[in-house]
């Protein structure tokens, strides 16, 4: 354990020295700024705020993570070289990586919340909105963890995350609006919500739907969206799926890190 | 001479004041209460003359239902209560300029035979129904061909848990001129329904937890609802086939659902609304048939959908409005429409202002082209606020093809409209 918390302790340093890093929390400061200031009430600010995090939380947490493991590859040997179980200095390297970026996000997007108001207004939406993130933080940093180990081409890595990233947010929600229309015979709620469940974005996004588009959703006639919105389940096992996406790839990456010849 | 006179005086005098003839002339107070002199309603109200005043003191009073068929005052003492003990309605108005103020009017069971009310008016003029309480009642206050009465600061509450076992909390039928003001209605089927009313006033009412309608009416013409709250009611509010409909300074709160409307308008023509905010509705305003409204200075605030309004409407128009943060601005289901939107705040709106007169330069297309792919497939909702829509949305802006060609604002306001709404 102590050699994860090690690693943990130069990762993190590392992490948070680099202008990436700087750069991400004061994009998120300057846009929930910019957005509180100029955007209106909370209505509008929460709403046009989840857009950025949904596209910019991904992006930057996948290339950030990939960025950094092709960078520190030979320091990653060069401890491998020492006698240090490989789970916990992957352990080490994923914490030290993945909570910088979640601290940069909470405090890009939480302070501005917190000082216009909104944390206070409309506590349940800036929760989900910073939960969701967070999350979103978590998944995409460990499925960044499984480009750069399964590629040993940083190029090659890099644009495979940029792919991935694309695949996530743009076309597969193409994919499915595409595949609705096509079966938009079939009673299609269950399929839609297994396909949201299937995509962390969209998990994320759903989380967020939650909390600003309710009255929409239960506006919609089918049984299976009022149960799934109206109830809080949907809430809970949103959240519950998006821990879970944080686990798979994390395994995923683990599995290749234990059994990877260097 | 004068001790003559004075003898004349003191005859005068004693015949004024005869207590038999004072008696009559004076309106009476009869007591009702434990102590007596009378022990339950029904018999002070049968010795009372015209316009006398019934006090009844505190206590719970299981009787037959009592019919007023004098013009007289009820007057109930604070836990006066009237219980129908599951079996009957409670107080019958027949007569002409009853008051019943102050009474708790309770449990009147459910009866699937008739319409069983806690207290019911029917077939006179001038009562004046303030500060009762009615809890557990299946109809609570029913006018029936009534005019001329004032509903005033009761609060009904039941606890109502299917829409076939409710009845309606103040129900009017076929009556003119009543002012409906201040009333607190909770847990009824329809809080306040109107079927055949005329000029009549509602203002000030609180309807919420309804099963049904918070308000509710049909064929009433000339009537105003002001400043009314109708919330958490399970499908908002209806109003159908009427025209001179005034509606202001409402607030339609929390109203969602499958079939819940903030305000669901079916062939209203000629009508105004005005001044009200529509807030966390599933559907704002949904005008069906709904002719030459004047909708103006109304919030819209993070609804599901604020306005859907139909082709079948027509020369309707949207002034002065604001729409924040809803999911959906306006839908429709045709590519053409005959109402017209004009000077509204669009939270959406990215034009620009070159002369600086506060309006855009660009005109605003309020319906997305996610509305349209909802609207035919409906589980494809869950794509809200996707990059995807956000994309389809953006080029369907740019270069309109499938949203309907003339629903535009050709005058967005660049800032939000002071409207005159406040919390009530």
């Amino acid at each position: 354990m102590s050699t994860t918390r090690k690693v943990f302790r130069y990762q993190t340093r590392n992490v948070v020295r680099s202008r990436a890093l700087i750069g991400y929390a004061l994009f998120f400061l300057a846009t929930t700024l910019g957005l509180v200031r100029l955007g209106g009430g909370v209505e509008r600010v929460l709403p046009s705020l989840a857009n950025v995090v949904l596209l910019a939380v991904p992006l930057v947490s996948l290339l950030v993570a990939t960025i950094f493991l092709y960078d520190g590859r030979p320091f990653t040997e060069l401890l491998l070289s020492q006698p240090v179980g490989r789970r916990s200095l992957f352990a080490g390297l994923y914490l030290g990586l993945t909570l910088p970026l979640i601290g940069a996000f909470l405090l890009g997007v939480g302070l501005p919340l917190a000082s216009s108001g909104a944390t206070q207004e409309v506590p349940g939406q800036a929760v989900l909105l910073l939960l969701s993130g967070t999350l979103l933080t978590a998944v995409f940093t460990a499925i960044g963890f499984v480009v750069a180990f399964t590629l040993g081409d940083a190029a090659r890595g890099l644009g495979a995350a940029l792919l991935l990233w694309l695949v996530l947010t743009v076309v597969y929600d193409g994919v499915v609006l595409i595949a609705s229309h096509a079966f938009a015979a079939y009673p299609l709620e269950r399929p839609m919500l297994v396909a949201m469940v299937l995509n962390p974005v969209d998990l994320a996004r759903v989380l967020i739907l939650i909390a600003v588009d309710a009255s929409a959703l239960l506006g919609y006639t089918g049984a299976v969206f009022q149960d799934f919105f109206g109830k809080g389940w949907g809430l809970v096992g949103a959240a519950v799926s998006l821990t879970a996406w944080i686990a798979l790839p994390y395994a995923w990456a683990l599995r290749r890190f234990t059994r990877m010849d260097f | 001479m004068r001790r003559a006179l004075l003898a004349v005086a003191a005859v005068v005098a004693a015949a004024v004041a005869r207590p038999g003839v004072a008696a009559a002339q004076r309106p009476d107070v009869l007591r009702v209460g434990a102590a007596g002199p009378y022990t339950n309603v029904t018999a002070a109200v049968a010795a009372a003359h015209p316009h006398d005043t019934v006090v009844v003191e505190p206590g719970v009073y299981r009787e037959e239902t009592v019919v007023i068929d004098r013009p007289l005052t009820l007057l109930g003492r604070e836990g006066a209560v009237l219980d129908g003990e599951g079996r009957r309605g409670l107080v019958v108005v027949a007569a002409d300029s009853v008051s019943v103020l102050g009474l708790t009017l309770r449990d009147t069971g459910i009866t699937f035979v008739d319409d069983r009310a806690a207290l019911r008016v029917e077939r006179v003029r001038f009562c004046h129904i303030e500060g009762n309480r009615i809890e557990n009642a299946f109809f609570g206050i029913y006018l029936a061909n009534a005019g001329d009465c004032v509903v005033r600061n009761n609060v009904l509450i039941a606890h109502g848990d299917r829409e076939s076992r409710a009845g309606n909390g103040i129900h009017l039928w076929y009556s003119a001129r009543v002012t409906i003001e201040d009333n607190r209605v909770e847990g009824h089927r329809d809080g306040i329904y109107f079927e055949f009313v005329e000029d009549s006033r509602v203002r000030g009412n609180r309807s919420q937890d309804n099963l049904r309608y918070g308000l509710h009416f049909m064929f009433s013409d000339g009537c105003s609802y002001l400043r009314n709250s109708f919330r958490r009611n399970g499908a908002g509010v209806a109003v159908m086939y009427t025209r001179g409909v005034v509606m202001e300074g409402n607030d339609f709160d929390d109203n969602r659902g499958g079939a819940a409307f903030g305000l669901l308008l079916k062939e209203i023509t000629d009508s105004r609304i005005a001044g009200n905010r529509f807030h966390r509705n599933s559907v704002g305003i949904h005008a069906e048939g709904a002719n030459r409204l004047e909708v103006v200075e109304n919030d819209f605030v993070a609804n599901g959908w604020a306005v859907q309004v139909l082709a079948n409407s027509e020369e309707s128009s949207f002034r002065r409005n604001n729409f924040v943060g809803n999911s959906f601005d306006v839908s429709t289901n045709s590519r053409r429409t005959y109402s017209t939107f004009e000077d509204n705040y669009w939270d959406r709106y990215r034009g620009y202002d070159r002369d600086r007169d506060g309006t855009g330069d660009v005109p605003f297309r309020p319906v997305r082209l996610f509305s349209l792919v909802v609207e035919q497939n409906e589980p494809a909702l869950v794509l809200q606020r996707s990059f995807l829509v956000t994309l389809l949305d953006l080029a369907e802006s740019v270069l309109p093809m499938l949203t309907p060609d003339n629903l535009v604002d050709a005058r967005p306001a660049l800032n939000p409209i002071a409207t005159p709404w406040r919390p009530s």
